[in-house]
């Protein structure tokens, strides 16, 4: 379990002040890293080393480093969350490199995600996605018994699958069209599988739709990448659902 | 002073319908006039802003993170109650009230839980209807499962990920609220100050995360919806943000803080793994459902595989100590005997400090597959960490600091001894007494932010002038100010220690000499310490950069302040309470290993003034009555 061999990394990192500065790499060392260290944990030691040599530490979003809040968001080797299967970059463990390996690390990058600093992006184009009609209109309080709309364990599960989305937005940084589809497609596909979300269907996907276009997003070209990038799995098959209901939408 | 937290009198089940037919009502064509600021967008803030929106009052809402959809309500696995009694096994109303008094150890108001218990119906209705997935059966019909302290099956869960769901419904309907104009949105904003004029909460001071600028709002009244503050203990259960800020900061301002010194340690996380570990990851409670217990009988038998210790050398100590409850003890109890082994050198893994969770036996009775079923991401996210495969071998388990059941002090309508300022969720100390049961935070979260402020924050608007104080009154001013200069202070000392050395010494006594167990010595060392560090703090702390960017290591410096104050006040009052009470176990007080309670001296809630940094806070009782639920002593025998 525990041994206490280290490994020594040299990191290459996206430096970037604000918006407007045009940024670039700049290279460091991480020293003393053990297999069990996080990956987020090893950038802890390299910004503690950075901040004891007065400089100013790498900026990056996390907050739950549990793989849930969908907060964290890293290209690493290029590669969106690292290209672990089902796993976010705070999930990532260092286990998974070698001493000696040399490692890049990016911001995401999205026409629709522009860039605030160092590996921080502006994602509030995903929350627009979602204000125009990812939810039921359903009012707080004045709603039926739970268990009056029966829905089988399979469709439940289905819904469920697609409502696991952590909206960190790795897909659109996996795509080379910078599409927003498997995000929005799984919570249009949540939300039409479900009959309590049935009724809304429709102007859903449409509003939706409209909304991705309006914030900068690319279109679906068929890739996958964005199910590769995907820490919660989420398959395309969701994309598919999402242009059936959009036809549908249109009659 | 006695406190007074306005509870309606007479039968018990009458309480919350007789007080909410005597609040009073805002016109609904008046409810534009009035601003309402909800700071945190949690289940509790998230619920409140959407339900406040609705009903026409303006909104403006606030929280850290760059999306609403990511407070920490987000990673709860476990579960929601509610006393639907849908398996027909003697649910009921009055048993979700009863087992939550009792499982608080008898510290907490009996209307206020009463209430939670009654409305936690309303939420599943809620929560479906915006679409949540919840777990169902085939036959379509919604499932449960048991959850510690509890003889029923009442936890209605989303796979493992049920705070999720029910966060992102009520993401959801703040995102129509938002779409529909009724609630302005705030992300990557943090509180940093509360505005009072004439003794009334009149606004918020916070700084902008991306551009360092402070910005003011006011309102005609302000919810604090912020969480709880465990990370005072640096590693915890809670995300990286997670702070006592916001309420310190209107705890400064005159909110009383009650009972700082319930935290709750969670018996079943991830062991710690080295010095330089950033946070504990907590393996949900439902564990215990199928997962047994153990250590082994003898110390020679710990450094062994696992696999290879016989079942007669195994000490299923749950079991044995609480037969009737088993696995299934409550949090506090749950904890503190596996202390007791690990005191006892009979802990495995790194440090000794670990017991085992085993499920070879369900595996066995049940069969791999549904053990997937029921937590295969609860056992992937344990590979992830240690490396371990949970199927082949028993997990790894240790306490971990998790919940905050203290808070701000609030009345029976959620508002704190500060006119204007509401307080719901985690932040405030209400109906978890000195030990909270699992799956009842969300219910509570959800219970205060869609069914009791809609009401309550009525009755107190119905009473002011909208738009009375705006952003031009010269304390506005004066509090981005003082927040200014706290921020150029921190940026100037240059010292030697890091933001992240100073936290990690203060979780180290919190931890060591305030944690699973307290003594009167252990408190008065904390109390010489935790000042001395935050003396040195003020004089050695390093912070780069400026306050006018993005700033992380301002912004986990001011929290770190913040804690540094607030962690001296958590030992006061453990010190002062000198009884056993849930989570707060004070060594000298006990039964052979279980707490023991002073009711003679100890009933009630102990409420703390701020009197000046230097100067000793002044503790408020509110006395505690037990009309409903006889005092007994706690048993899970
Ligand atoms: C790992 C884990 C598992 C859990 N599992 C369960 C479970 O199974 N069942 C259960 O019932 N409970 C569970 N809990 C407890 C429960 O999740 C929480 O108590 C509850 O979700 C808290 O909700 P909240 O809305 O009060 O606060 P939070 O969800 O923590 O929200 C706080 C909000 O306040 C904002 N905020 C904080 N400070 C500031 C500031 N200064 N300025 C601006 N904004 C601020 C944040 O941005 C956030 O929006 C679990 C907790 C953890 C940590
Ligand atoms: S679909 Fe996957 S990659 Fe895209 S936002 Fe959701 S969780 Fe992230
Ligand atoms: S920090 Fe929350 S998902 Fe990575």
């Amino acid at each position: 379990m525990s041994d206490h061999k280290t490994m020594t990394l040299t990191l290459i990192v996206w430096r970037q002040k604000n918006a407007n500065d045009p940024g670039k790499f700049e290279t460091y060392t991480a020293k003393g890293i053990t297999e069990h260290h996080s990956f987020l944990e090893m950038l802890d030691c390299v910004n503690e080393d950075l901040i004891h040599s007065g400089k100013d530490p790498i900026v990056f979003d996390h907050d739950c480093r549990e793989g849930i809040c969908g907060m964290c968001s890293q290209v690493i080797n290029g590669a969106p969350h690292g290209g672990q299967d089902r796993t976010t970059v705070c999930q990532l463990h260092m286990r998974k490199f070698k001493d000696g390996d040399t490692i890049y690390i990016e911001p995401w990058r999205a026409r629709a995600f522009p860039i605030i600093k160092d590996l921080i992006v502006d994602r509030s184009a995903l929350d627009k996605i979602v204000q125009a009609g990812g939810y039921t209109s359903c009012h707080t309080g004045g709603v039926a018994d739970g268990n009056a709309i029966l829905i089988p364990k399979p469709v439940a599960d289905e819904a469920m699958d697609a409502a696991e989305c952590v909206g960190c937005g790795a897909c659109v940084a996996g795509c080379p069209n910078g599409a927003a589809m498997l995000f929005t497609g799984a919570k249009v596909s949540q939300l039409a599988l479900l009959p309590q979300g049935r009724a809304e269907a429709a102007a859903r996907v449409k509003n939706m739709s409209n909304a991705m276009t309006e914030c900068g997003f690319g279109n679906c070209t068929n890739h996958y990448e964005c199910q590769a990038a995907c820490p919660k799995g989420i398959n395309v098959k969701f994309i598919a659902r999402m242009n059936r209901e959009f036809i549908k939408a249109q009659f | 002073m006695i406190l007074d937290g306005k509870c309606p009198t007479g039968p018990i089940e009458k309480t919350w319908d007789k007080h909410r037919f005597d609040l009073k009502l805002v016109n609904p064509a008046n409810k534009r006039k009035y601003n309402v600021i909800v700071v945190g967008t949690g289940l509790a803030g998230g619920a409140a802003a959407a339900s406040l929106g609705e009903l026409g009052y303006n909104v403006q809402a606030f929280c850290y993170q760059d999306s609403p959809r990511r407070a920490h309500s987000i990673a709860a696995q476990g579960g929601i109650n509610a006393a639907k009694n849908y398996p027909n096994d003697g649910d009921s109303i009055y048993r979700l009230f009863y087992d939550t008094i009792k499982g608080g150890d008898f510290r907490a108001r009996e209307a206020d839980v009463w209430r939670l218990a009654q409305v936690s119906n309303n939420i599943i209705d809620q929560c479906v209807a915006q679409g949540v997935p919840f777990a169902r059966d085939y036959a379509g019909y919604l499932d449960n499962r048991s959850f510690g302290g509890a003889q029923v099956s009442r936890t209605f869960f989303a796979r493992g990920q049920t705070g999720q769901q029910l966060l992102l419904g009520a993401y959801s309907a703040l995102s129509r609220q938002i779409k529909a104009g009724t609630v302005k949105m705030y992300d990557r904003r943090e509180m940093l100050d509360l505005v009072v004029v004439d003794g009334v909460a009149r606004g918020i001071t916070v700084r902008n995360l991306v551009t360092g600028q402070l910005e003011s709002y006011a309102a005609d009244a302000v919810c604090l919806c912020t969480g709880g503050y465990v990370n005072v203990f640096y590693l915890s259960t809670n995300a990286m943000g997670c702070s006592v800020t916001a309420n310190w900061k209107a705890h400064k301002k005159g909110a009383y803080f009650a009972n700082p010194c319930y935290t709750q340690i969670h018996p079943t996380c991830i062991p710690q793994a080295g010095d330089y570990q950033s946070k504990l990851t907590l393996m949900s409670e439902s564990l215990r459902n199928d997962g047994r217990v153990w250590v082994p009988k003898k110390k020679e038998d710990c450094g062994k595989h696992p696999n290879e210790v016989p079942e007669d050398a195994r000490d299923y100590y749950l079991e044995r100590k609480y037969p009737s409850y088993g696995n299934l003890a409550p949090r506090d109890i749950a904890s503190r005997a596996a202390k007791e082994q690990c005191d006892d050198g009979r802990g495995v893994g790194p440090g000794g400090r670990g017991v085992y969770l085993d499920f070879a036996d369900s595996i066995k009775r049940l069969g791999e597959d549904t053990i997937r079923e029921r937590y295969g991401n609860l056992f992937e996210m344990y590979e992830k960490i240690t490396d371990e495969n949970g199927y082949k071998r028993p997990m790894r388990m240790y306490p971990a600091p998790h919940y905050a059941m203290g808070g701000l002090w609030v009345d029976y309508n959620l508002m704190s001894n500060v006119p204007g300022l509401f307080v719901l969720g985690e932040a405030n100390f209400s109906v978890h007494g000195a030990n909270r049961l699992g799956a009842s935070a969300l219910m509570q979260g959800l219970a205060d932010g869609y069914f009791v402020i809609p009401y309550t924050i009525g009755g107190y608007l119905a009473t002011v002038k909208p738009g009375q104080v705006k952003t031009d009154n010269p304390e506005f001013k004066k509090c981005e100010e003082d927040v200014k200069a706290e921020q150029n202070k921190l940026l100037g000392i240059n010292g030697k220690k890091t933001v992240f050395e100073f936290m990690r010494e203060l979780g180290h006594l919190m931890w060591e000499n305030c944690g699973m167990a307290r003594t009167k010595e252990s408190l008065e060392i904390n109390l010489k310490k935790i000042p001395a560090l935050r003396e040195e703090f003020w004089k050695n702390v390093k912070v780069t950069g400026s306050g006018a960017e993005l700033n992380q290591q301002l912004e986990n410096a001011g929290r770190t302040a913040d804690f540094l104050e607030f962690g001296e006040l958590l030992c006061r009052d453990a010190l002062h309470r000198n009884e056993s009470c849930g989570g707060h176990f004070r060594v000298e007080y006990q039964d052979a290993g279980e707490a023991q309670r002073d009711d003679a001296n100890f009933c009630y809630v102990g409420a703390w003034e701020y009197k000046g940094l230097e100067k000793e806070p002044e503790l408020h009782k509110e006395p505690l009555k037990f009309e409903n639920v006889h005092l007994a002593v706690r048993s899970y025998k």
